[in-house]
């Protein structure tokens, strides 16, 4: 073998014509092969980009059928996520749940935690009785994790077209928010935090006052986005009239969250469907007129100033609430939700040991029942939908009246609304492709689940 | 939980009550106000779906509590009864023939339809002004192994913008035919959704554009969500080396 042929990168005919593994700066042989052929492949090519290009966000596999630089069929190959964690949650119980729904979609996982609880509480008949501060704490963590999203989306949108500036300022102020939910939660993703009937454990001290701060700042960095973007004659010329996708071409694939609003539907589940308490707080819901990458970068932009809203609201109620209960009064519900750790940072709590091994029987058999089995789901199904950053959000819970959830299943927005790649993409150039997606904002772990 | 009450003042094992159900789910009394034809459908009696036997998971010599011969059936929300109030009565008018059974629970309305009215069903949904469900939030199976001759259920979310409704229409299917019409004419976001169910569960979606697996590689066998297929224990396939389940993959002792 010489050193010059390539052992990667090289051609061979199969059935469905010939086949070339592209690993760059090898376009010269490509050209030559294809003349070769002479007949089909010169107007057809088919391109198969990922599963792991770095445009593609997360393992995302696109087959694209082009005709010179214009993309004529866009397809998706999906699954190559897929961790079963549907059929895991069926093995575990109901509040063990949390912990592996908060893993699906990995960039909102409080809203994974917020629609499974929100349905579990719905068959436990429990929703009137869920204390007001853990509802506040769930609103507030919520819009924090909407930011964090956005922001995400935003980064990572600037940098595929080449907008490196907003990458790093948009990572950097994504860890700003982090920070806050480690403080709060104590992980920075993955947090199992929203648990049925409550959240897992009160405001840390100092809390309202990193919130606060975070506020503030953001307020001062926001608009740094907008003077960075918004008038850019560079960054809209990339995204305006890119991945085109109207009112109609969307209720049709089903989209919702920032890409049925670019089309100046103000659809949001948050005043159409309020949980959590969302009709008591004042925002608005934003919306463009463009239906396009660009309407739906400004949606982003302009929904992360109404979660600023939210959050400063909801940590004036928290000022309020201090020293109120988080977890729903019901300890048969409460308790597996709830095992304190002793000061050592190990096992349980001395008094608790104390109080089921030296006081009360029943209390050790409550403990044992309730921490190895878990409590019981009266029989039934619940869907409680909620707008997660990229649209509707809804877990399908079903009970058979057991300790383990029988069915849960996750309609993960990014699952539906990545069917509109193509819709979105056939017709335009190569390059528009990843600004399509980018618009539409998939999150892989939640596609393939 | 209601377990635990249980427990401090033992009762008869034929005598355990049916699980909780909403008072507004109590089924009529026969014969009253219900056509006989429509009585007889066999989706509107009260089914048991499967059985749970004992209390603490010990079997045999092991269980000292004697709540291990417990046998208490397992049983959805029944059937619920006109008027079911507010909007569930228009959207009920407008299906009306077409419907098996209708289920309320927790303020969530659910509309059991069989797979042969399914596209007619659909297409009223998106069509009739009174109705005008915009959008299907997508289909997703339910595999209740024990519900003999309805061990696959597929269920819709549909959601109506225009009056701000939503409902679940349910459509059950037998393990041996395993056929229900695609909705993808209809609706074309259960496009995936319907991949999804086909993958998971073996559903079939007749006149699906291409009912491929989605999740799983084209060539799995089986379909992992049914509750007959294990949770791990499967050997994995990569590059023709063949890797075992955990638990199979090397002895310790």
């Amino acid at each position: 073998m010489s050193t010059t042929e390539d052992l990667y990168a090289g051609s061979s005919e199969t059935t469905d014509g010939k086949v070339f593994t592209v690993s760059g700066q090898d376009w010269d042989e490509i050209a030559a092969g294809l003349g070769d052929d002479g007949g089909d492949a010169q107007e057809r090519v088919v391109v198969n980009m990922g599963p792991q290009h770095p445009s593609t966000h997360g393992v995302l596999r696109l087959i694209l059928e082009l005709e010179g630089e214009t993309v004529t069929e866009a397809r998706c190959g999906i699954g190559y996520l897929h961790t079963g964690i549907e059929k895991n949650m069926e093995y575990r119980s109901w509040v063990q749940g949390t912990t592996f729904c908060t893993r699906m979609d990995y960039l909102s996982p409080f809203f994974n935690e917020a629609t499974y609880v929100l349905g579990v509480e719905r068959l436990l008949d429990i929703e009137d009785d869920i204390p007001e501060k853990a509802q506040v704490m769930r609103v507030l963590l919520m819009e924090l994790n909407r930011i964090s999203s956005h922001l995400v989306c935003i980064a990572t949108g600037g940098m595929e077209i080449g907008a490196l500036t907003v990458m790093t300022i948009g990572f950097r102020e994504r860890e700003l928010v982090l920070d806050l939910f480690e403080l709060i939660t104590g992980l920075r993703m993955n947090h199992a935090f929203i648990r049925p009937g409550g959240v897992a454990q009160d405001l840390p001290p100092g809390a309202l006052e990193e919130i606060r701060g975070f506020v503030a700042l953001m307020k001062k960095r926001l608009p740094e986005y907008a003077a960075l973007c918004n008038a850019n004659p560079i960054f809209k010329a990339r995204l305006e009239g890119v991945g085109h996708l109207d009112l109609e071409g969307c209720l049709a694939l089903g989209l919702t969250g920032p890409v049925l609003r670019s089309t100046g539907y103000p659809w949001d589940l948050r005043k159409t469907s309020p949980y959590c308490g969302y009709e008591t707080y004042d925002f608005d819901v934003q919306t463009w007129d463009t239906s396009d990458s660009y309407g739906r970068f400004r949606v982003r932009l302009n929904e992360m100033w109404e979660s600023l809203k939210i959050i400063e609201q909801a940590a004036d109620r928290l000022a309020r609430l201090e020293g109120e209960p988080v977890m729903v009064a019901d300890k048969k519900i409460a308790w597996p939700s709830q095992l304190a750790i002793g000061s050592d940072g190990m096992g349980n709590s001395l008094d608790h040991i104390r109080h089921i091994m030296g006081e009360s029987m029943e209390a050790l058999i409550h403990h044992f029942k309730l921490v190895t089995e878990g409590f019981r789901v009266p029989a039934g199904q619940a869907y409680v939908p909620i707008e997660s950053p990229r649209g509707e959000l809804g877990a399908h819970v079903v009970s058979d009246g057991g300790t383990r959830p029988f069915r849960a299943h996750f309609r993960d927005p990014s699952f539906n609304n990545l069917q509109a790649m193509g819709v979105m993409s056939e017709g335009s150039m190569i390059a528009d492709v990843i600004v399509a997606i980018a618009s539409i904002d998939p999150v892989m772990g939640g596609v393939d689940r | 939980m209601t377990d635990d009450k249980k427990a401090d003042q033992p009762q008869p094992a034929v005598e355990q009550p049916a699980v909780e159900q909403s008072p507004e789910n109590v089924p009529a009394p026969t014969g009253e106000a219900v056509p006989e034809e429509v009585a007889q459908r066999p989706s509107r009696r009260v089914r048991q779906v499967g059985e749970r036997q004992g209390m603490f998971g010990v079997k045999g010599t092991g269980d000292t509590s004697g709540y291990g011969g417990l046998v208490a059936p397992v049983v959805y929300p029944a059937a619920t009864q006109r008027p079911y109030g507010g909007w569930f009565d228009t959207v009920a008018d407008g299906l009306d023939p077409l419907i098996d059974m209708v289920v309320i629970h927790r303020g969530e309305i659910t509309f059991h339809i069989a797979p042969g009215n399914l596209l007619a069903a659909a297409k009223l949904l998106r069509d009739e002004p009174d109705l005008r469900f915009e959008l299907c939030a997508g289909v997703n199976g339910v595999n209740y192994p024990d519900d003999t001759g309805r061990e696959l259920h597929a269920v819709y979310s549909f959601l109506s913008m225009t009056h701000n409704r939503r409902i679940r229409v349910e459509v059950s299917v037998p393990d041996a035919d395993p056929h229900l019409p695609s909705l993808c004419g209809i609706y074309p976001a259960v496009d995936w959704h319907e991949r999804e169910a086909f993958d998971m569960y073996g559903l079939i979606f007749d006149g699906h554009p291409a009912l491929t697996r989605i999740l799983m590689p084209d060539d799995w066998p089986g379909h992992p969500q049914r509750k007959d297929y294990p949770l791990g224990g499967i050997p994995v396939e990569y590059k023709g080396g063949t890797i075992a389940p955990p638990d199979q993959r090397r002895s310790y002792s």
